[in-house]
């Protein structure tokens, strides 16, 4: 039984630590904009195209992996410049449906780019290599992921607790006027969330594209998606409750993927359902089920509507 | 098709928008008894119909009741399966449902009663969905109503409900626009109406929603869209408000996604993706939140710019000896989001606002008068 669940599991943490990676990006933005950031996704998506590029052109994998990084920062932050500065005194949904467009942008231009192809990620030494822990057959990867991500975790929250432009964004997301009348810069603010917040979705982007190997124009939607509803899950605009919500999805997608076989090989169903068709659907349906039970998620704070 | 606040009358500026309107339905109907049923023109009409139905129903939503709703994708495949499932001749069963040894349904409803049916399920599948989703604010109940379009579409894919769905295969051989062609005994086409009468669904459907936006309930739809608050203290029961315009929208998403399955000729889960309720909302954008008219022109454009015009973008084009560079397969696409981006940041109001095409003849007639009325769109 456990060396049927085990391998699903370990790729769930996996999974889980990706979307955590990802899904710090949304919660982040939106503790501060209130706008869900549907280009993430996208961005994340065009982090993996830029590795693939580069590494092509024949820049060493070495320089490749921090260029890769820090290009993906700078998309985060001309996005941010072009197409949500302008409507920041617009109605939301206007800035929603600007999101929504950028999505539709980028993906066009990484068909445009690459042809609508596959386009097969370099293979990273060390990290792609096969290992086998407690019986399982895996790649470095998976074990790397969890561990990265729960680092990265940990500088932010410091980075967010201890330091002055942390402070500056907790105070942003707790109030966007008054703290801009107390001389905080709020660009400046918003700006730094995107680049961290897109700066994470490229860290994700090489672990992920890693496991999978090939990324095209809609590769980044269903991870976006996925991470954005671990955010809503954990609480949005909380940080721990993201990386709690990611490994919670992120396991449970990849247990319903092998359900059928965990099922057949417990004895529970004579044969196999087919369950793996709902493990995208699965997401969707916890996202509905905790938004109607506890919208607040798990660890948001509640909030009362002033008329 | 008006209705002022005191008295109804009908002024000059709605009698020349019906007139343009049926002058627009007449002049289809020569051009497609002229004009050589392969012309792309009758396919950017066909798909332009569609699209605008559905534009217009997420309208309804978007626009006037301000429920910022993402599910249209996933109303449009019930639509589109609940039509194909019921018309698809009994002969042809076998071959479309092979692997399910022709399928658990075996009838055959007439096309108009499939449609209304289609329409129908979307909408008690709104009902149901609305229950626990309405009750959510503007970003949560668009990613919730994003969630459960991709729910739906797992479930008709996956395998035990094959008999029904036809799985992850695809629906084929059911009617499509071209069975409504008028044909002699011979089988040679007489009259050409597969054209029209999608434009005249469209056109029929589109306007009872006119109707409705114009009536008590549609203007209570504004309040809420307002503010919901005040609209409450006002009287106006929300839930079940709310609840109303997403059923009538979705049973017109329904009816859009039969029409879609009739201009593909085949369904498949697969392709009502995220991406197509990206793309109908765009067209709303562009059109103009709020604005019937809008939508229904923006959606023509929309078509004919990516099925038609722009098509030159994505071939090699060389003027005397110069190659005009970028041109290569998917660049029609980049100029498209561009163009979106720029309406989307600089043009906010889109093509029309939330003016209707009698407030635009009106303004013309230099009345300048700012009450309200309905235009008819095509």
């Amino acid at each position: 039984m456990w060396s049927t669940v085990f391998p699903y599991l370990l790729s769930g943490i996996s999974v889980g630590g990706q979307y955590a990676l990802i899904a710090i990006g949304y919660t982040m933005v939106y503790g501060i904009l209130r706008l869900i950031n549907f280009a993430h996704g996208d961005v994340f998506m065009v982090a993996g195209i830029l590795m693939v590029y580069m590494a092509a052109s024949g820049v060493p994998l070495w320089l490749c992996l921090p260029l890769v990084l820090v290009l993906t920062a700078v998309i985060g932050f001309v996005i941010e410049r072009v197409a949500y500065k302008p409507l920041r005194a617009a109605p939301r949904m206007s800035v929603m449906i600007s999101a929504i467009g950028v999505s539709y942008t980028l993906q066009n231009l990484v068909l445009y780019i690459t042809g609508g192809l596959n386009q097969i990620y370099p293979t990273i030494p060390w990290i792609s290599d096969n290992v086998t822990i407690l019986g399982a057959s895996t790649k470095m990867v998976t074990i790397i992921t969890p561990i990265l991500t729960l680092v990265l975790v940990v500088a932010l929250v410091w980075l967010i607790n201890h330091t002055k432009i942390g402070m500056a964004m907790r105070a942003v997301s707790r109030d966007f006027e008054t703290s801009q009348l107390m001389g905080i810069k709020i660009n400046r603010v918003i700006s730094t969330t995107f680049v961290i917040g897109t700066f994470l979705a490229g860290v994700a982007s090489v672990l992920y594209f890693t496991n999978y190997t090939t990324v095209i124009q809609t590769s980044g939607a269903m991870p976006g998606l996925k991470a954005f509803v671990a955010a809503v899950f954990g609480g949005i605009g909380s940080i721990p409750g993201a990386v709690v919500g990611a490994f919670i999805i992120g396991i449970a997608e990849n247990l319903i993927k092998g359900l059928d076989i965990i099922l057949f090989k417990a004895g529970l169903i004579p044969g196999p359902m087919g369950l793996a068709t709902f493990s995208d659907a699965f997401t969707f349906a916890l996202l509905i089920i905790i938004l109607a039970v506890k919208p607040t998620g798990l660890f948001g704070e509640k909030i009362t509507d002033k008329v | 098709m008006s209705n002022s606040l005191q008295k109804k009358k009908v002024d000059s500026a709605t009698i020349i928008s019906a007139v343009i309107v049926l002058a627009l339905y007449a002049l289809v109907f020569v051009a497609e008894q002229i004009i050589p049923p392969t012309s792309m023109l009758f396919t950017v009409l066909k798909k332009g119909a569609t699209y605008a139905l559905v534009a217009v129903s997420m309208n309804l939503l978007n626009g006037f009741t301000g429920i910022f709703s993402l599910g249209q994708a996933g109303f449009m495949l019930v639509g589109a399966y609940v039509y194909g499932i019921f018309t698809i001749p009994i002969v042809s069963r076998m071959d479309v449902y092979q692997y399910y040894n022709g399928g658990l349904v075996q009838f055959t409803l007439p096309v108009f009663i499939a449609m209304l049916l289609s329409g129908l399920a979307a909408a008690l599948l709104a009902l149901l969905i609305g229950l626990p989703v309405l009750r959510l604010k503007s970003d949560y109940l668009a990613i919730a109503t994003l969630g459960f379009a991709e729910i739906i579409r797992a479930l008709f894919q996956w395998d035990k409900l094959g008999p029904i769905t036809n799985g992850s295969n695809m629906l084929r051989l059911f009617p499509t626009f071209n069975d409504f062609n008028i044909r002699a005994a011979d089988g040679h086409v007489t009259v050409y109406l597969s054209t029209l009468v999608p434009l005249l669904i469209a056109g029929v459907c589109i306007g009872v929603i006119i109707l409705l936006i114009n009536s008590t309930f549609g203007r209570a739809l504004r309040a809420i869209k307002d503010d919901e608050i005040a609209a409450e203290a006002m009287g106006i029961r929300l839930a079940s408000h709310k609840r109303l315009a997403f059923c009538i929208s979705s049973f017109f998403a329904g009816v859009g996604g039969a029409m879609l399955a009739m201009y593909q000729t085949t369904v498949q889960a697969k392709s009502f993706t995220t991406a197509m309720t990206y793309e109908i909302l765009l067209i709303v954008v562009i059109g103009g939140i709020g604005s019937v008219t809008g939508s229904c022109l923006s959606s023509f454009l929309f078509v004919a710019c990516s099925e038609w015009w722009l098509r030159f973008l994505d071939q090699k084009q060389v003027i005397g000896d110069f190659e005009v560079p970028l041109l290569r397969n998917g660049f029609r696409l980049v100029v498209f989001s561009i163009i979106i981006m720029i309406v989307v940041l600089f043009f906010r109001r889109g093509i029309m606002g939330t003016n209707e095409l009698p407030d635009v003849i009106r303004k013309l007639q230099g009345k300048g008068r700012s009450s309200k009325k309905g235009g008819q769109g095509k």
